[in-house]
Formats: C-alpha cells, structure tokens, sequence
C-alpha cells in the first residue's frame, strides 16, 4: 500500500499555557483524497493545517508529509510543495491579483513569460477572467472573488498537497454552491490532496471523500460521508441536526 | 515688512548660502537617521524585548534641549566640537525616534493574516522583509521621515549656535542686536522651509501608498527624490570653503561680532586671502574650545576672561602682568596672543541715569548701599564666571534681596532701562549704554582684572600665513574705547549693519595711518 500523502502519529499540540488542542491524535490521508474537517471553533482544526506546512510543530509525536517528518523537512521546501489557502486569504494588499498568483512562481525563479500563463491558467481555472482580473487590486474584488484568488494562489507552482482552511466560509449560499461545483472540477482535473477545514456539516458531505469530526483534540468520527452520517456520536448528531431543512408540503 | 524685504535683497547672496547650509544640514542629517533609523526599527519589531529599551533612549534625547545636547557633545572628540559635523550628530539622533517609531509602527500594523500568508507560501524572512512588510510599512515610514525631517528644520536653526551656519545664523543675530527684522530674516525662510519640506514628502508619502502606480512609477518617485537629495548634499559640499581659508570666530555678542568682522576684513583686504567667518558662537568656553580643535583659527579674547574662566587663574589687577600671564599659558597650548588691540572692555556695573542722578550714584560701594531694596540681573557667563557675581558680591558686600535674574546679556540692558532690573554686569563699551541713558559705576575697589582686547589665533595657523599676522597686527594698539564704544553704538542704536560699519571704520582708519606715515 503506497505512504500516506499526509499522516498524523500520536500528535500533540498545545499552546503555552493551556490544555491541548490536540491529543494523542492520528490521521492518515491518501494521495489524492480529500479530507473534509468539521468540528466547532476552536476544536483545532486551523492547527491541525499549521501542523501539516510546519507553521507549527508539534509537542509531542509527529506529522508526516510524502513519508517525511516535518521536523526533517527544509521549512521551505515543504511550504512550496504545500499550498495553503488561508481563513482570512490574506491578499497581498499592495500587488494586483496577477502579481500575487504569481509570487511563488515568482520566488522559484520562473521566467516572466512562464509565470504570467500560468496566472492567466490558474484565474480561468477558478472562474475569474484573466484579462479583466489579472490587474485588478484586492480590495476591488468581492469576498467570493477574493477567495477565488487565494486558491490560484495556493495552487500556482502546482503543489501535491493543499490545505484550506474555511475557503468558502464568509460567502453566500449561491456562490458557494458555485464553488463547490467548481472545487469539484478542479480536483477532477488535478487529483490533489487536500484536506479542507469547514463548521458546516453539510459542506464537508458535499465536497470530502472522508469527513472526520474533530473534538476535543480528538477525531470522534471519520469515514465516507454516508457512514459518518449514520453515526451515533452525540455531536455528530447535533451537527447533522443543526443542517438546515428545506421544509416540504 | 518693507525693511525685511529690504533686508533680504540687500544680503540676497547671504540669505542664498544660508539657505543652502540650512538645506545641507537637513537632508544629510535626515538621509542618516533614514539609513540608522529604518534598520533599526525593522531590527527591534522583530525583538519585542529591545523595542521598549530603544523606544525609551530615543524618547530620552528626544527630550533633552537641542542646546543642551550640542553642549554636551562640545568636549566629544570626533562626533563633537563646533560647525556642521558636530550640528550633523545632533540632527541625526533628533531624527531617530520619528523614524525609529514608525518603521516599528509600520511593520506592527501589518494585518498577521498577510504575514501568515506570505510565510506559508514558503518566504525566507528577507523575502517576507522585501516583498510584504516593508512595501507596507512604507507610508508609515515615510511619515516618520517627514516628522524627522520638518523637526530637523527646526533643530538646525540652534545649530548655529555651535557655527553649523544655516538660517539660525540670522535669528541669533538679531537676537544678540536685538533686531526683529534680523530675526524674522531667519525665522520666517526657516518656517517656509519646514512648510515646503513637509508638502513634498506628503507628496511622496502619497506617491508611495497610492496603489493604483505601477511599481515602475513607485521607483520612479523614489528615484527622483534621491538624485534631488544627492544633488544637494553634493552641491552643499562643493560651496564649502577651501582649505586654504582663514577662520575667524567670535562670541554672541555685538561687540564681538564687530571685533570679528574687523578682524576678517583686514585679512582679507591687507593679506588678500579667503576667510571664514563662524561669528556668533555662544560664549567663551565654546570659542576656546573651537580653537583648539581647529575649528577656529582665531578670534578676539580678552585677557581677564582668558584668566579666570579660562584657565582659572587667580584674579590679579595688573594690566601687563595679567596680558604676559595669559600670553604663555595660550603659547603652552599651541596659540599665539597677539598684542592688545587697545581698549580694556571691563566690566561695566550699570545701573538707569535717571537713578545714578538722583541717588547720586558714582561707585560701586554707592550701589552696595541700594541694594538691599534692588533686583539684579546679569548674563549667564557672569554668573558662572569666578570673576563674575560670585567675587563682586563678596568684593563690595552687595546683599540682594532676591537671587540675580539670568537672561541673555543684550537683554539685560534692554531689562534695566524698562525697570525690570535695577543694576546689571554690562560691558564698559556697550553702544547701549549711551544709547539707553545707562550709567556706569566705578570699580572703586579694583575688583574686576583689566580685560584688554587682543586676538589669540593658533600658532600654526600665523605660522603658516605670516600675511595674515601682519595684516592683524595692523589692529594692535589701534582700537581704542572710545573707537569700540562709538562702533557698538553704531551697531546696537543706530542699527546700521555690521559689514557697512567695520569697513568704514578700517578705510578712515587705513587713511588716517597713510596720512600720518607721510
């Protein structure tokens, strides 16, 4: 059976001071799954995505990326090979949308010619046209486009590996439901690994090979959509309970 | 208003060099504390435990009175002494702070979300520093440059104080003649100034923050400011005199302005070479000092003041003895007193004319006798001086009921004649005294040493242009009292310009001296 692409072995994690936010945790991830992350905020689900491109390093055990521990990883080659799609996206304010596509491109010495269709690649591939986008500023776009850009972003020198954390989580429900059929497509083309970090129980179905359902520091389910939805967990029936119905005559 | 226009073109040519001093010291004093300050703040945010020592050192020199910090730094070899380089340090670490702080606030107020992003995209922290915070922090720097900068306007204007030259020059002038005209000559270009700094590095500030540039045009802003900035420093430091020039110093006061420019003319007419003038330095002790760094190649001294506060000798009353004392210990240390130009400015106790008349006040001791219902005021060396306050009052039994006031000499007399004050320690060839109905009191008890007027020059300096000792000596024995009385009023009453007056007084002089060798 080939490595996991991503693997958690008894990991903990805490802050200074504080219980930890996780504990004794494990997960595995295949290449090319994707992960849907669902737990209540402050569960430690943003953690456990610091924990992968070793913006964080754990206490105790450790995490494994393409069969490498993340303490033996040059931190930034293994942030290049891991894009991260970030709560806040955090757009470079003072860069056009075209310049931050390209700033990792940009850092692993791409030639400009190179680097520029790849921006005009990427901001088709999220939906945004290149030739009215590429110059726009961020704070010209709306929050959808703005989260749009951040995942051409994250993708730009074509990581294996991406984590997103929240990416559709300030839009409304259209545009969502939009994104959602687009992530579909984009991973029907590129087959990463992703594991994606949401508080909505109806988005980790949608999108997730696997959902898993973190509280407390620990996984308290984590299978295919279908079987977590028949789970007995009393948290994982209040999430399925809190999913709105639409009501039928 | 029509006579500061008038003032202004008469001394265009001035006005244009001091201005451009002005301008040198301002933007060579501000490019180092940008090169000193950016660095160091960009250093300390990311120490939070350095920060808060740093911000409180800058925050201290920002306190301490410019003045205050010029003085310290006088006796400072290297960074100190008198003239622009000594001006230059204190400039710069008065630069600092506005920098220092808001290079710190500029990479604080970055949103961590941007930095998170910018990390996790795999930044080295100097690729994060270049590409993400710094283009940030940017406008916040850049107005920290401006405050710097528009503070330095202001600073370099008591940089005159120590011969840093600039528009500070004007502003003390008129405050030693006190002459308003003279003083907004320098005030107000030093206030445009300020305002005109201010408005182009907003302008740049903008330029900077303004998004919807292309970076093309960012770096164009930038360029233009820097190539503007070096034009200037090197333009300042072409206009620098050669070194073959003489400089010549002087105290802050009328008198000694007077005695300065004499001293510069007849170089410069009878030995034909170039002279510098660093006139208006503030007191006994920075000249002194200044000569010894070579900062100074001469100016006029008088002997009692060269004793005591100099080199704290014990106060003797013998013209000769005091002159051939003072003579050696300036040979000790490498500089030449020349012969006595001829007229012993002692210390002149005055007191109103209306009062001396109507008290019958003639001497010292008949002062003594009022003083227990008077005020005094006396300038800030006579009561630091050995030979100053403290002696007198010893000497003559002089019981004030309050502590001397301290001001500004030249005020003082201006204090006395409106009743401010009711004696003060005043030269005995002051113009005001004339000018103001003043009247001296005699020295009855001999206190105060003879102080004969000569120039002290660096030995090396006449050794090495024996066409200037020549010219110089020329003086001796050739000013008398009545000659210095008649200049000083001329300067101080009759407020005509100090230039215009030595350069009569040398052509009558140089006539009369023809007409007598034929």
């Amino acid at each position: 059976m080939p490595a996991p692409a991503i693997e958690f072995r008894d990991v903990t994690y805490a802050r200074p001071g504080r219980p930890p936010v996780l504990d004794r945790f494990s997960l595995k991830v295949d290449a090319g799954e994707v992960l849907a992350l669902v737990g209540r905020s402050g569960a430690g689900k943003t953690t456990l995505l610091k924990l992968v491109n070793r913006l964080l390093l754990p206490d105790r055990g450790s995490v494994f990326v393409e069969g490498r521990d993340t303490r033996e990883w040059e931190p930034i080659r293994l942030r290049r090979r891991v894009g991260y799609v970030l709560q806040e996206v955090g757009l470079f304010p003072h860069m056009t949308v075209g310049d931050n596509v390209a700033v990792v491109p940009r850092l692993e010495g791409w030639p400009i010619e190179r680097s520029r269709a790849r921006v005009d690649e990427l901001l088709e591939l999220v939906g945004l046209a290149a030739t009215q986008f590429a110059t726009r500023w961020p704070d010209e776009l709306s929050g959808g486009q703005r989260q749009r850009v951040g995942v051409a972003r994250a993708l730009a020198v074509d990581p294996p590996v991406l984590l997103m954390d929240e990416p559709f989580g300030a839009l409304d429900p259209l545009t969502r439901a939009d994104l959602h059929a687009e992530f579909h497509r984009i991973q029907d083309r590129v087959r990463k690994t992703v594991i994606i970090v949401t508080h909505d129980m109806g988005e980790a179905f949608a999108l997730g090979n696997r959902v898993g359902v973190l509280e407390d520091g620990r996984l308290i389910a984590f299978d295919r959509p279908d079987v977590v939805a028949a789970s007995r967990e009393p948290l994982v029936r209040r999430l399925l309970d809190a999913l709105p119905t639409v009501p039928r005559s | 208003m029509i006579k500061l226009l008038q003032f202004w073109i008469a001394h265009r040519v001035e006005l244009g060099v001091l201005l451009g001093q002005h301008v040198v010291l301002v933007t060579a004093s501000t490019f180092a504390a940008v090169a000193i300050g950016v660095p160091l703040g960009i250093f300390s945010s990311r120490r939070p435990r350095l920060a808060a020592p740093l911000m409180a050192a800058a925050n201290i020199v920002q306190t301490i009175p410019s003045l205050a910090m010029f003085g310290f730094l006088l006796p400072v070899p290297l960074v100190g002494g008198v003239g622009a380089r000594a001006a230059l340090v204190v400039l710069v670490l008065y630069g600092l702070l506005p920098i220092v702080r808001t290079t710190i606030a500029g990479l604080r107020g970055i949103d961590a979300s941007i930095r998170e992003a910018g990390v996790a995209m795999g930044m080295t922290p100097r690729e994060l520093l270049r590409q993400v915070e710094l283009p940030l922090a940017l406008p916040s720097i850049v107005a920290g440059v401006r405050v710097a900068a528009v503070v330095g306007v202001g600073s370099a204007t008591i940089a005159a104080a120590i011969g840093a030259g600039g528009l500070g020059e004007y502003i003390y002038r008129g405050l030693s003649m006190v002459d308003t005209t003279v003083i907004l000559a320098g005030a107000i270009p030093a206030a445009l100034l300020a305002l005109a700094v201010d408005a182009s590095l907003l302008w740049l500030e903008r330029q900077l923050s303004a998004r919807r540039r292309s970076r093309s045009g960012r770096v164009a802003a930038f360029a233009t400011g820097t190539v503007v900035a070096v034009v200037l420093l090197t333009s300042g430091v072409a206009a620098r005199r050669s070194s073959s020039a003489i400089i010549v110093g002087s105290k802050n006061f009328t008198e000694q302005l007077v005695l300065g420019e004499l001293v510069a003319q007849i170089i410069e007419r009878d030995a034909g070479m170039q002279v510098h003038r660093r006139l208006n330095l503030g007191g006994t002790l920075i000249c002194d000092g200044a000569l010894l760094s070579r900062d100074l190649d001469m100016y006029v001294e008088y002997t009692g003041t060269a004793l005591t506060a100099i080199f704290h000798q014990p106060i003797t009353t013998d013209g000769a003895a005091v002159f051939n004392t003072v003579r050696e210990l300036y040979a000790k240390t490498g500089r030449t007193l020349l012969p006595p130009l001829g007229f012993n400015n002692t210390f002149a106790i005055l007191v109103r004319g209306t009062d001396a008349r109507a008290l019958e006040l003639r001497t010292i001791d008949d002062a003594a006798r009022e003083s227990a219902h008077w005020r005094a005021g006396f300038g800030y060396e006579f009561v630091e001086r050995p030979d100053g306050f403290a002696g007198l009052s010893k000497a003559y039994n002089l019981r004030f009921p309050d502590p001397p006031r301290v001001m500004d000499l030249t005020l003082s007399y201006r204090a006395l004649a409106s009743g401010q004050v009711d004696l003060i320690a005043g030269d005995a060839t002051a113009g005001l005294i004339k000018g103001l109905d003043l009247a001296p009191l005699e020295d009855n008890r001999h206190y105060f040493p003879p102080y004969d007027a000569a120039v002290v020059a660096r030995a090396e300096t006449l050794l090495r242009y024996p066409q200037a000792r020549m010219a110089i000596e020329k003086l001796s024995g050739n000013v008398s009292a009545d000659d210095m009385r008649a200049l000083n009023y001329a300067a101080d009453v009759e407020h005509h310009d100090i230039k215009d007056i030595v350069r009569e007084f040398l052509e009558r002089r140089i006539r009369r001296a023809a007409q007598t060798s034929r």
